[in-house]
């Protein structure tokens, strides 16, 4: 009898049972309602695939899901390179270094609904200073009627909100490369190019990775601040996935089918995260795919 | 093919603060050469200045005769090896060493035939297409090597400490290789280390460094038997050489029962300045019986040292070492006489070592 190797188990019961009720119990509860029709008042009635199938031919479903992606990607295309120039071009040490992580930093430590009233109050038409800003130039803009306003601000605001994510992540790495390996690639003749290409990415590479599967499971996420800046309109312009998912949950009290369509959801994000983990794991890692003079 | 002088160089990282100075030194073409010195010394920083890393502060430096010192590093046929080996991780073996020639837009086919040509000197062949980032450290090393020697116009090599991270049977072999380099492509090797084994045995001829100043630059064997500084001395044998603060007494160096005699002129030489005196251990000599000249004293402690035997030797005065053959009879506690030689006892002033005819060393 060894009961002492099994005392490692122990430890393991708080998190465990954390775990069960942030996640198991939670997760398990709307696999569960996913098969039944729940209405306010009525007993649930066990509906078997029927939600799956309702959400999957749902154009309110899969109109929101194709603007969750659209806008996924495009936060991904510009929050990554922009994090990786602003990272570049940060001070490396002293006073700077530190004042510079701050200003930085400062987005990523405010609370959602806090990026959503600071947002919204910059926006409003009567006493906001963007449509003040675009004034001199004779354009009217207004997140409540003008879809490419609304869109244009929700990007912005990610942006602002989240880069400062990518340009951390970017940062820590980019101090944690060695100087003789920018030394090596002077006398080896590197234009700033080739430096960046062949030293700085692939040392990026692990944290990029992080960064870009955080991101893009964030975004998937996004909910509060839209809410609170436009509500997901001017018609369906800025609703995506969770706003349809929360209208549907809380608005209609129609929980059976919107814990389908939060699974179907689940399994999305989890399908392409995996392949975008795959990718940059495998990518660049020298033995296929260099043009090599062989 | 390059003679690699360095004139009146002196550099500072904080104003007021001299990191080195008062450095001339000269390589000459194809010579094997090792910079020698204890930690934050100032090895490294020279190194960057020859290399191009680091424009001095003040001095110049000539390649050839021509004036480098404002060139960048790619202009100047240096390459240089890196204590932690460097290589370019998302490429394969091959496009390592091809990286320089590319970045100079050489073309494929003499890419191709120098690449080969050069793993081959350096035996990675057989790993070429292997990814650079697998491979062990030793190979690694081999690599930044590689990057260095397969430009054709590089006619120095710089290594600063290359073998710190290298297993020790490995450093054995990788040193060998280096030498065999060298000699085969004739080119200028500097190599910065603070191991004296390393330096002695890699070199031709040995800079000692300490503080930011070139001590001493000569032969392996001259070092150890003139050092011209009392940290040359020490720095290099094992155990170092035997110091002792000496006065000047009459006509006369002392320090505890040594006393040497100095001719007038040189007597002048040494006034006022700080004195030393230093034998090294292989030098002194001991006698179990009395000796004209000889310090008596007792062995306080004896030690085995592969080969040969080290002596710790107290008189009422001085505490010194003396190597022993092994076959040595002599014991811990024995009554002893040690006698150091006048040709071999170097008398310093203000740290550097003062030379004159020496009749004795009397006790």
């Amino acid at each position: 009898m060894k009961i002492e190797s099994n005392r490692g188990w122990l430890f393991l019961i708080p998190a465990l049972l954390i775990m069960a009720l942030n996640a198991f119990i939670p997760f398990m509860t709307v696999i569960n309602y996913s098969f039944q029709d729940i209405l306010p008042g009525l007993d649930p009635i066990w509906v078997g695939l029927e939600n799956y199938v309702n959400v999957l031919q749902d154009p309110d479903f899969r109109s929101a899901f194709v603007r969750q992606l659209i806008f996924s990607f495009v936060i991904l295309g510009i929050q990554v390179p922009l994090g990786i120039l602003i990272s570049l071009g940060m001070p490396k040490s002293g006073w700077k270094a530190v004042t510079a992580l701050i200003i930085v930093g400062l987005p990523l430590l405010i609370p959602y609904n806090v990026v959503g009233i600071i947002w919204r109050v910059f926006t409003r038409s009567d006493l906001g200073l963007f449509p003040l800003l675009f004034e001199p130039f004779g354009y009217n803009y207004n997140v409540g009627e003008n879809p490419v306003d609304a869109y244009g601000t929700v990007l912005l605001m990610d942006v602002w909100h989240w880069t400062p994510l990518i340009v951390l992540l970017c940062y820590s790495a980019l101090n944690a490369i060695p100087d003789a390996y920018y030394q090596a690639a002077r006398i080896d003749g590197a234009s700033r190019w080739k430096t960046f290409r062949y030293i700085i990415l692939p040392r990026m590479r692990n944290v990029l990775t992080i960064g870009i599967l955080l991101r893009f499971m964030d975004s998937f996420r996004i909910f509060t601040e839209v809410s609170l800046l436009t509500g997901g309109g001017p018609g369906t312009t800025t609703s995506f996935l969770s706003d349809l998912l929360v209208r549907n949950a809380v608005g209609s009290f129609n929980f059976g089918y919107a814990a389908a369509m939060s699974l179907i959801y689940f399994y999305v994000i989890l399908i392409i995260s995996y392949v975008f983990f795959i990718v940059l794991t495998s990518v660049g890692t020298g033995e296929e795919g260099q043009p090599t003079a062989e | 093919m390059a003679k690699i002088e360095l004139v009146d160089i002196a550099h500072s990282y904080v104003p007021g603060e001299w990191a080195i100075q008062d450095i001339n030194l000269t390589w000459e073409d194809g010579i094997s050469s090792a910079l020698l010195g204890p930690s934050g010394c100032g090895k490294t920083t020279l190194l960057k200045i020859i290399s191009g890393l680091l424009v001095p502060t003040q001095g110049t430096v000539l390649l050839d005769g021509k004036d480098v010192t404002m060139l960048s590093p790619q202009e100047r046929n240096i390459a240089q090896v890196f204590q932690f080996p460097v290589v370019y991780e998302t490429l394969n073996v091959f496009d390592n060493l091809a990286f320089p020639l590319r970045n100079r837009g050489r073309d494929e086919s003499y890419i191709k035939q120098r690449v080969n040509e050069v793993a081959g000197i350096l035996e990675l062949d057989h790993v070429l297409k292997k990814n650079a980032q697998r491979l062990g450290a030793a190979e690694k090393q081999r690599i930044s090597l590689g990057r260095g020697i397969v430009r054709e116009s590089t006619t120095a090599v710089l290594f600063d400490e290359p073998l710190t991270v290298i297993d020790p049977h490995m450093k054995w072999h990788l040193r060998r290789k280096l030498k065999e380099i060298q000699q085969s492509l004739e080119l200028t090797m500097i190599y910065v280390t603070h191991d004296q084994h390393e330096a002695l045995t890699f070199a031709e001829q040995v800079t000692v460094m300490n503080v930011g100043e070139a001590l001493q630059t000569g032969a392996p064997g001259e070092l150890h038997h003139s050092p011209e500084a009392p940290f040359v001395g020490y720095f290099i044998g094992s155990p170092g050489m035997n110091l002792f603060d000496a006065q000047l007494q009459g006509d006369q160096v002392v320090a505890g029962e040594v006393q040497i005699d100095v001719p007038s002129d040189v007597r002048d030489q040494l006034e006022g300045k700080q004195l030393k005196v230093g034998v090294r251990p292989e030098f002194a000599q001991l006698h179990t019986s009395s000796t004209p000249d000889g310090l008596v004293g007792t062995v306080s402690a004896m030690r085995m040292t592969g080969n040969s035997l080290i002596a710790d030797v107290n008189t009422e005065q001085l505490a010194f070492k003396v190597r022993l053959p092994e076959t040595s009879q002599i014991k811990k506690g024995d009554e002893v006489w040690a006698v150091f030689p006048p040709e071999n006892t170097v008398v310093y002033a203000n740290e550097r070592a003062v030379h004159f005819d020496k009749k004795g060393v009397a006790a």
